[in-house]
């Protein structure tokens, strides 16, 4: 038991890696860096596998249940006093736990982020090996590792969001990598903050079902959620369900958030494969997955689920298919590759999609760092308009890319094929085939996959070298170090499908069966519920060796094989200046594939507002003007407008106090008293005479005044 | 030691003062002085959390003697969980503030560095005093100093800033002055929890208890500040010396949000339910309209202003949601705001002595010349910005989730602010530190000194640990933040039944 109690060490390993960088990294050298951060990487693996495989051993001892281990309390929000009860009538328990979950959907995501993990990390000692920053590569590489295994191994939505903002942090770090580079750091800020708005809903979906459940523990809500006490189609979880899914297409870059992950491959091509093609990505599926037991009470979210799903993935791949940056077309694969994905867990395949996201990994993660390996080779040349011939010079990368490639357009019997298989079966028969509309989407992805894989394939090593003349001459084979991840990737990529080989292929499915505790119940019936539910999952078994399914296996084959001709057709002699045939046939078609169907432009019109449209902006810049104006203007406008206007009245009453009551009244009273005074002071003189002269004046006057009357 | 330890604690930087003004005119002394006394009052201020029993929700470490006769005033000092960080709040970003002033400072050393420590007292007295002559008393108290240091240490225009600041806050507190000689007319005490009891008894009518619960709001909204009484705030912040922004955003306004949980709500639960939704919906405003206007800043420390007027709104969401994570979320957010935007304001002010503006177009790849300053920066960043395990988040999280839960359109309008948040400060961060360096200007910055480091590392640390294991913090704040709601919870059974 020591690994399963101590199963919290894991993420801390690397956390360890990020913290030395942080303090010392400065100071180590090259190889001391590689030896704590890779070394570090390694021990989690390995931590990881004794605790799954000791995980096993419990779980088959104890009716399959999860394993939890509470390490601390983090946050406690003690409810009691506002007597506040659950819709199900148990009292609300919000303690946040520092708190790790291990089942059977961990343990695989546990499994294939250590793993690929370790090889990404292996990879990157030869990568980086020439380039500035190694200590802060991998310093945020491991604080990568550190979040996305908390976010796998958390016991709790908090948790879970710790994981997830840390994963963005981190994603935002390395994709401004270069931060040298205007074009990084725009990427990295529109990576974090697109991210952002898919957390927002996540963190209310995250309140939603807490304030509705009580609980903010998968555990406890999967009980509450499969207690039977709530219906099917209850509103409030159908919402939270879809908050909690704006999240996933935020993180793993569904319509309408898939914006950021394109542009994400400015940061390191090793960063491109663990971060935005094997790991991080996937967090949205897992969530998803984790929250299972909620979506089955929420038809319409999944079904929302689903459709976002199918329409990414045609959508991506149509954009894919014309792109002649290599990790871009990369990118854009595994934007439409995720939604796959969401499509398997929209229709109730659960276990397929997961599968799906297993394969994905080993493959896609090959890919990108093939594709490293090509731009390695050709001094960080990343346009396929000037690769080709690589073939023999670069032995080890073709082949090892190869494999991938065939895996991802899903050809028998590399690990794609089974589970992009399983998925579009799923999407075929689900409930009882009202999905079937996305199969039709899903199998034209599947062709459009196919294409544009090979021409990647055919523009890099087959057709004629376009290369410059300048680098022909450095072309040479990756190291050791970068081959040997390659071709560990590549065995999975080969091998990693048989796990999930199909009962109608007269396998066993063991990966499903693996998963079958976390999502028993839930199969693909979630209009129904307990018996009724198994009994249509054996039924549905059966109908697995129908013989619908053999055709279906064979016409999507089909479309792969279809997609790979095309491809050689078109580029198979591909020479300087090669024509598209897409722009050969429909040019405006071309010009809007090309131009990613002026998404970005869109949104910078209407949502960033980093254009004006005409002379007005919009989106958030446009509100952030308004508002300053307004602040400006109005609101400190009023604060100064009531201080002129008080300095006005003060001036007022300034000139009041000192033209009318100073002026007027105080000193015109004052003066007034002068020219009176005169009047008085003309018989108070003082002058004997003048009272003489007035005294006769007087006299004079009576004398007069009585003979004249 | 436990009766006296507040009068300690709240006078040990007047006592500095008062002992500084005596001082020879020396400018080292006065500031290695300053240290001194702000570290000792840190320390002494560290007995509060070692020795407060947590679990309880009453006010401890109290001490009451009778001041004045007539009018019947009190000495009563007091701690909950919740003032008592405040205090700790403010006695940790003191000594920060003497760091970052030190050189930055250089006229009349000696009197900026009585105001600061004049300041402390004033802001301590704030939280501490449980009589609301005497809160009143600091409170104005703490407006001389802080508009001293801004008129006489501040920038171009800084005599219009500390009239502005000073004016608005008068006028604010005229009507709380008023409330509050209204209450004493009517109880005969100018105690808090004399005046509670009185109000708890009925004996306050609803309307006039309503005059004074807008009295106090009004007081206090405009220290917050609140939306549309926020614009001395930019002002003042940009004019202000580092250290005045530092304790303007870390403490002052704390005492508004302080304000508005400890008397409006403590004293007039009924009313603060009443009029809760229009405070609410400025908080709201406040949150969206304070990151909108701070994204299109083009000053960095008017940005960081207006950032923290998004900020508080959270602070006045979660304090009028009444929700028992709506409420501890706000303290939190008061706190982790004030050791994050503190440490914001001093990094900017470290830019500004080297290159004497805040314009952001006069930055750009400074993470070339200055990586060390540049990481602090990214850390306080993104604490700002609300990320898990660093300080922002516990507080946001909790205020979203109490507002959610108060009413849902509540905690979905604020969520934006998540978003609003990561798009200015991710914004400015790329403008100011990425890229080449384009001046020549910024190409021979000096990193940040062992004297800035200094000052940095703890504001670093605390944000780490305060989203690491919030707890620490949360378990003090909880009963205080209980026994304040208790009323209000009571209320709304009442609303049931």
């Amino acid at each position: 038991m020591f690994f399963l109690n101590h199963i919290w060490i894991i993420p801390l390993l690397p956390a360890l890696g990020a913290a030395l960088m942080f303090f010392f990294g400065r100071k180590l050298s090259k190889s001391a860096v590689s030896f704590f951060c890779v070394g570090l990487v390694v021990v989690a693996f390995v931590f990881s596998c004794l605790t799954v495989l000791q995980y096993t051993g419990w779980a088959a001892a104890h009716n399959h249940q999860p394993f939890e281990k509470i390490v601390y309390t983090w946050l406690g929000s003690d409810t009691s006093n506002l007597g506040y009860l659950t819709h199900s009538g148990r009292a609300a328990d919000f303690h946040v736990d520092a708190g790790f979950l291990l089942d059977p959907l961990s343990a695989i995501w546990l499994l294939f982020v250590t793993g690929v993990g370790m090889l990404i990390h292996i990879y990157s000692i030869g990568y980086m090996a020439h380039e500035g920053g190694y200590y802060r590569f991998f310093g945020y590489m491991n604080l990568f590792m550190f979040t996305m295994l908390t976010l796998v191994l958390g016991n709790n939505y908090v948790m879970l969001f710790v994981g997830w903002e840390g994963v963005g942090l981190c994603s935002y770090l390395l994709i401004g990598f270069y931060f040298l580079k205007k074009s990084a750091t725009n990427a990295a800020n529109k990576a974090f903050i697109v991210n952002r708005i898919g957390d927002a809903g996540f963190l209310l979906g995250m309140f939603t079902i807490a304030w509705y459940l009580g609980s903010f523990r998968f555990t406890q809500i999967t009980e509450v959620a499969r207690s039977g006490r709530l219906s099917t189609g209850d509103p409030t979880i159908t919402l939270a369900c879809l908050l909690l899914f704006v999240g996933a297409c935020g993180k793993s870059a569904q319509v309408p958030l898939y914006v950021w992950l394109p542009d994400a491959m400015e940061g390191p091509t090793p960063v491109s494969a663990l971060i935005h093609a094997a790991t991080m990505v996937t967090a949205g599926v897992y969530m998803v997955a984790r929250s299972n037991a909620l979506f089955v009470l929420a038809p319409e979210a999944m079904k929302t689920v689903a459709i976002i799903g199918a329409v990414t993935a045609i959508f991506a791949a149509s954009i894919g298919l014309v792109q002649n940056d290599i990790k871009r077309v990369l990118a854009y694969s595994t934007v439409s590759q995720l939604g796959y994905m969401f499509l398997a867990l929209g229709v109730g395949a659960f276990a397929a999609g997961v599968f799906h996201v297993f394969t994905h990994a080993f493959f896609k993660a090959l890919l990108f760092l093939g594709a490293g390996s090509v731009i390695h080779a050709l001094s960080s040349e990343q346009d396929m308009r000037h690769m080709g011939a690589l073939v023999h010079k670069i032995p080890t990368t073709f082949k090892t890319m190869l494999i991938a490639t065939l895996a991802i357009a899903g050809i028998f019997p590399f690990a794609g094929f089974f589970s992009k298989d399983e998925i579009l079966w799923q999407a075929w028969s689900a409930d009882n085939g009202a999905y079937r509309a996305l199969w039709y989407i899903g199998y034209a992805t599947a062709f459009m996959t196919a294409f544009y894989m090979f021409r990647l394939m055919y523009l890099t090593f087959w057709s004629p070298s376009r290369v410059e003349h300048e680098v022909e001459h450095h072309i040479h084979e990756s190291p050791k170090s970068m081959t040997i991840p390659l071709i560990v990737l590549a065995f999975f990529s080969l091998f990693a499908g048989f796990l999930g080989w199909p009962h109608s292929l007269k396998g066993s499915n063991r990966f499903e069966k693996f998963l079958e505790p976390v999502f028993a119940r839930e199969a693909t019936q979630f209009d129904k519920s307990g018996k009724e539910a198994q009994l249509a999952a054996a039924k549905k078994e059966e109908e697995h060796a129908n013989p619908t399914e053999y055709f279906l296996m064979i016409l999507s084959l089909g479309a792969a094989f279809a997609g790979w001709g095309l491809a050689k057709r078109s580029y198979g002699k591909a020479a300087e200046g090669y024509t598209e045939p897409i722009a050969a046939t429909a040019p405006p078609a071309y010009r809007v594939l090309y131009n990613k169907w002026y998404v970005d432009e869109a949104y910078d019109y209407l949502f960033t507002g980093r254009r004006k449209l005409g002379p007005v902006r919009l989106g958030a810049m446009g509100a952030g003007e308004a508002a300053w104006a307004v602040d400006a203007n109005f609101v400190d406008g009023g604060v100064n407008g009531a201080g002129w206007t008080t300095r006005a009245l003060a001036k007022l009453s300034v000139w009041w106090d000192t033209w009318i009551i100073d002026g007027l009244l105080v000193n015109g009273i004052a003066y007034s008293t002068r020219p009176l005074s005169w009047l008085t002071r003309m018989i108070q003189w003082g002058l004997v005479q003048w009272y003489a002269l007035v005294m006769v004046a007087g006299i004079l006057g009576f004398v007069l005044y009585y003979i004249f009357r | 030691m436990s009766a006296a330890i507040l009068t300690l604690v709240t006078f040990v930087p007047l006592a500095g003062a008062l002992l500084m003004m005596f001082f020879p005119r020396r400018d080292e002394l006065a500031r290695w002085f300053a240290l001194v006394v702000t570290l000792l009052g840190f320390v002494l201020s560290l007995h509060l959390p070692l020795h407060f029993t947590r679990a309880a929700s009453g006010f401890q470490f109290e001490i009451n003697i009778q001041w004045i006769s007539s009018p019947n005033i009190h000495y009563h000092l007091g701690v909950d969980g919740i003032s008592m960080w405040l205090v700790v709040l403010t006695t940790f970003l003191s000594p920060l503030c003497v760091l970052i002033s030190w050189k930055s400072v250089h006229e009349r050393v000696k009197e900026f560095f009585i105001l600061l420590l004049i300041l402390e007292t004033a802001l301590i007295g704030v939280f501490v005093s449980l009589d609301l002559f005497l809160f009143y008393f600091f409170w104005e108290a703490s407006l001389i100093p802080m508009a001293l240091i801004i008129g006489m240490y501040g920038h171009e225009r800084r005599v219009y800033a500390a009239v502005k600041f000073f004016l608005f806050t008068m006028i604010g507190s005229v009507f709380m002055l008023a409330a509050i000689i209204w209450l004493y007319a009517r109880t005969g005490s100018f105690e808090y929890t004399a005046i509670q009891r009185a109000m708890q008894s009925g004996q306050i009518g609803w309307e006039a208890a309503l005059w004074c619960f807008l009295g106090f709001f009004l007081a206090f909204a405009v220290k917050v500040p609140i939306f549309p009484l926020h614009t001395w705030l930019p002002d003042a912040h940009f004019e202000a010396p580092t250290a005045g922004s530092v304790l303007l955003a870390g403490v002052l306004l704390k005492m508004g949000t302080y304000g508005l949980l400890r008397f409006n709500l403590g004293l007039f639960p009924e009313q603060a339910r009443e009029h809760a939704p229009w405070i609410i919906t400025l908080a709201i405003i406040g949150i969206i309209y304070g990151a909108l206007v701070a994204m299109v800043q083009p000053n960095l420390k008017k940005l960081v202003a207006y950032s923290s007027v998004s900020h508080l709104g959270f602070v006045v969401l979660g304090i009028f949601s009444f929700t028992q994570a709506g409420v501890d979320g706000a303290v939190y957010q008061m706190l982790a705001h004030g050791v994050s935007t503190g440490a914001l304001f001093m990094l900017v002010g470290i830019l500004y002595e080297r290159r004497h503006t805040f314009e952001i177009s006069e930055f750009g790849g400074l993470a070339t010349p200055m990586p060390v300053y540049a990481t602090f920066f990214m850390i306080i960043m993104l604490s700002s910005v609300g990320l898990p395990l660093l300080n922002g988040f516990v507080g946001e999280f909790l205020v979203l989730s109490g507002a959610f839960q108060a009413k849902a359109v509540y905690g979905i309008l604020a969520a934006t602010g998540v978003i609003w948040s990561a798009c200015y400060l991710l914004w400015t961060y790329q403008r100011v530190f990425f890229g080449k360096v384009n001046r020549d200007a910024n190409a021979v910055l000096p990193d940040i000194s062992a004297r800035e480091r200094i000052a940095l590392w703890p504001t670093a640390l605390a944000a780490v640990a305060m989203g690491v294991a919030p707890l620490l913090w949360l378990n003090a704040i909880e009963p205080a933040v209980r026994a304040v709601l208790s009323p209000l919870a009571q209320m709304a059974e009442g609303l049931v039944r």
